[in-house]
């Protein structure tokens, strides 16, 4: 006599839309019925239309941004049982939250799990702007400090107004961090925090007109789309750094590109691209930019607290609780 | 005294601002205006009555007889062990360096390469540049920075404002010193061993002399171990410098920041190869900000000097 099944639950069914490593896919499969996107090699509308035709069509997806897989209103009608989406990131402009909201679907970002290491990313990155870290190391290793001497002068961190967009788990978190050297903290977001003494800003070129740093760490939204544009950069002025641990959409890149081309500003740190992964080749030589591959939250820790929290959210949802970190799209920044 | 009448030899264009300013204010000799050095110290070592120097060049006896008026000795920098205090103590000549201008461009300088060393900044930056993230897809998993164990020799002022530093980062803070004092938040270790042992980052902050040379030996190294980062922004004598860069190669030591070597500007070529290592030269106190500020501080005391005024920072 066979056991099919009988002494073991039935697993909930979880789409899963981004790809797993080993660690990630056992603890998954010890929960769920996985049905892997990636793995099934179909079009999106076939995934989808399989998977709702199913006695038990999933309510659950992990869904992740930056890839082609857009949670939007086609996606959404393809899958009527859906009533719960987890995306294993901060961001969560590929979703529409709207229509989420409407149809009564939870979603849920990574919450604080990458917090931490953007903001030290986007410390990090100040830093060798400003100090001109990595040029100093080329200029090391190319053999150039017994021949051509003393390496110039970089530019001291303390003392720096910093202006940071987005207050948030990855805004709060570089404050925090820049006061310790020095740094006075300015901020814009949407309305100011009653729990900070920084100096807050309605409008971001204000922020800019005053900071000799700007940082930004807020969602993208439709409001935040190029909230970096010319009038700004030309606000940070000749002086200013500025770090982009947010979104590539954040900046107007050609701006950008324009006023580090003309010295408009003074230097850039860039972890993400309005393009990605193609980052514009004019920046690579440049001295005063230092460039990432959209790196800020890529560190052991954050991508095994990742797979905890992720389940931890799904296991909240399948036990009708309120997820880890619900997202409202009243709710960002 | 008018200012203008001191005689002060500069023994290396160090910095622009400051050459101008003493050549604006005294009376000023340059000491590689002159070829060989000795012509300079025959035709005026006898006027000579203060010295404008770095950690470059040392003040020793030999020096100190081809300046038979010299009454003080300004360096451009913190670190004095480039000068042999007793031989000036002995001819009564003053010294005086400049010490808490630079103490936070110094301590920023070694959590940028702490963090730098960990989370990989400046290969990411190669990566992009190469075209890699196009070609072969995302860069690798680093190591956070917050919360790493940071310990730290030699709690002076430098130590100290590395550790407010990184407590910001919630890194649990350890050090080690000849003397321990009371810090609440911080565990002292009664030995470089011990603290190397529980700590992830190593950070060199103490003055160098007899006692903290090669305070960073093969047994140390070995004990902060193949996960564990030296930061050495002190002085290279500070480290075992062979024993250092095989630890490397030989992935007995995770890795390192570096912004001194045992003989600048000099760096062992093995080093250049190695993906686990930030080399920087020199630049700890190296901003427009901090080197205008030590450049007064040494006018400052050459000031007082003439004005007979107390020195403002004076070691001897």
């Amino acid at each position: 006599m066979g056991s099919t099944g009988g002494d073991r639950a039935i697993l909930p069914t979880v789409l899963l839309f981004r790809r797993p490593d080993g660690a990630f896919s056992a603890a998954l499969r010890e929960r769920y019925r996985i049905l892997d996107f990636r793995a099934s090699g179909e079009t999106l509308p076939a995934f989808l239309a399989a998977a709702a035709a199913e006695p038990e069509p999933p309510r659950a997806a992990i869904v992740v941004g930056g890839g082609s897989v857009l949670v939007d209103v086609s996606f959404l009608d393809a899958l009527p049982s859906l009533r719960c989406v987890v995306s294993t990131g901060a961001g969560v402009d590929h979703i529409d939250l709207a229509e989420c909201a409407r149809r009564g679907i939870a979603v849920g970002n990574s919450g604080e799990v990458y917090s931490t290491d953007v903001a030290d990313y986007a410390v990090g990155l100040l830093i060798d702007v400003l100090r001109q870290v990595s040029v100093a190391e080329r200029y090391v290793r190319r053999g150039s400090w017994p021949v051509q001497g003393d390496y110039p002068l970089g530019s001291k961190l303390g003392g720096k107004r910093v202006g940071i967009i987005g207050l948030g788990n990855i805004g709060s978190r570089i404050a925090k961090r820049l006061e310790a050297f020095g740094c006075v903290i300015h901020y814009n977001s949407r309305k100011p925090k009653d729990s900070v003494s920084y100096k807050y800003f309605p409008n971001v070129h204000n922020l800019a007109a005053e900071s000799e740093v700007l940082i930004v760490a807020c969602a993208l939204t439709k409001a935040t789309w190029h909230i970096v544009n010319k009038d700004v950069l030309e606000a940070l002025g000749k002086d200013g750094v500025i770090i982009n641990v947010g979104r590539g959409a954040h900046v107007d890149e050609v701006e950008l590109l324009v006023a580090l081309k003309e010295g408009k500003i003074a230097g850039a740190g860039l972890d993400v691209y309005e393009h990605e992964p193609k980052v514009p080749a004019e920046l690579f030589s440049m001295d005063n930019v230092v460039l990432s591959a959209h790196a800020a939250v890529f560190t052991e820790e954050s991508r095994s607290d990742l797979w905890a929290y992720t389940i931890g959210n799904l296991e909240a949802f399948f036990s009708g609780q309120p997820l880890l970190s619900p997202v409202h799209a009243d709710s960002l920044g | 005294m008018a200012m203008d009448s001191l005689s002060v030899l500069l023994l290396y264009p160090v910095n622009a601002y400051l050459e101008q300013e003493l050549d604006r204010r005294f009376s000023l000799l340059r000491l590689w205006e002159h070829s060989p050095p000795d012509s300079l110290f025959r035709a005026h070592g006898s006027a000579i009555r203060a010295v404008v120097g770095y950690p470059g060049h040392k003040v020793d006896a030999a020096l100190l007889d081809a300046l038979p008026s010299l009454e003080i000795f300004s360096s451009f920098s913190v670190g004095i062990d480039h000068v042999d205090l007793s031989e000036c103590r002995e001819r009564g000549i003053r010294v005086t360096n400049t010490p808490d201008v630079l103490t936070d461009d110094v301590a920023d300088l070694a959590v940028g390469l702490a963090i730098a060393a960990l989370r990989k900044i400046r290969q990411a930056d190669r990566y992009v540049c190469a075209g890699l993230w196009k070609a072969k897809g995302d860069y690798t998993l680093t190591t956070r920075f917050s919360g790493k164990r940071v310990g730290i020799i030699g709690l002076g002022r430098i130590g100290l404002t590395v550790a407010t530093r990184v407590e910001a980062f919630d890194c649990p803070v350890n050090y080690y010193q000849r003397t321990k004092k009371e810090y609440p938040n911080y565990t002292y270790y009664p030995s470089v061993v011990e603290l190397a042992a529980n700590s992830d980052v190593l950070v060199v902050a103490c003055p160098l002399n007899e006692q903290t040379r090669h305070i960073v030996n093969r047994e140390v190294i070995d004990a902060l171990g193949p996960k564990g980062v030296l930061i050495n922004i002190g002085r290279g004598p500070h480290v075992d410098e062979p024993e250092l860069v095989s630890a490397l190669v030989e992935g007995r030591l995770g890795g390192a920041g570096l912004d001194v070597f045992e003989d600048e500007p000099n760096v062992p070529e093995a080093l250049f190869t190695l993906d686990n290592v930030v080399l920087v030269p020199h630049v700890g106190s190296g901003t427009h900000e901090t080197r205008q500020a030590m450049a007064d501080l040494v006018l400052g005391n050459l000031e007082a000097h003439v004005l007979k005024k107390p020195l403002l920072t004076p070691v001897v």
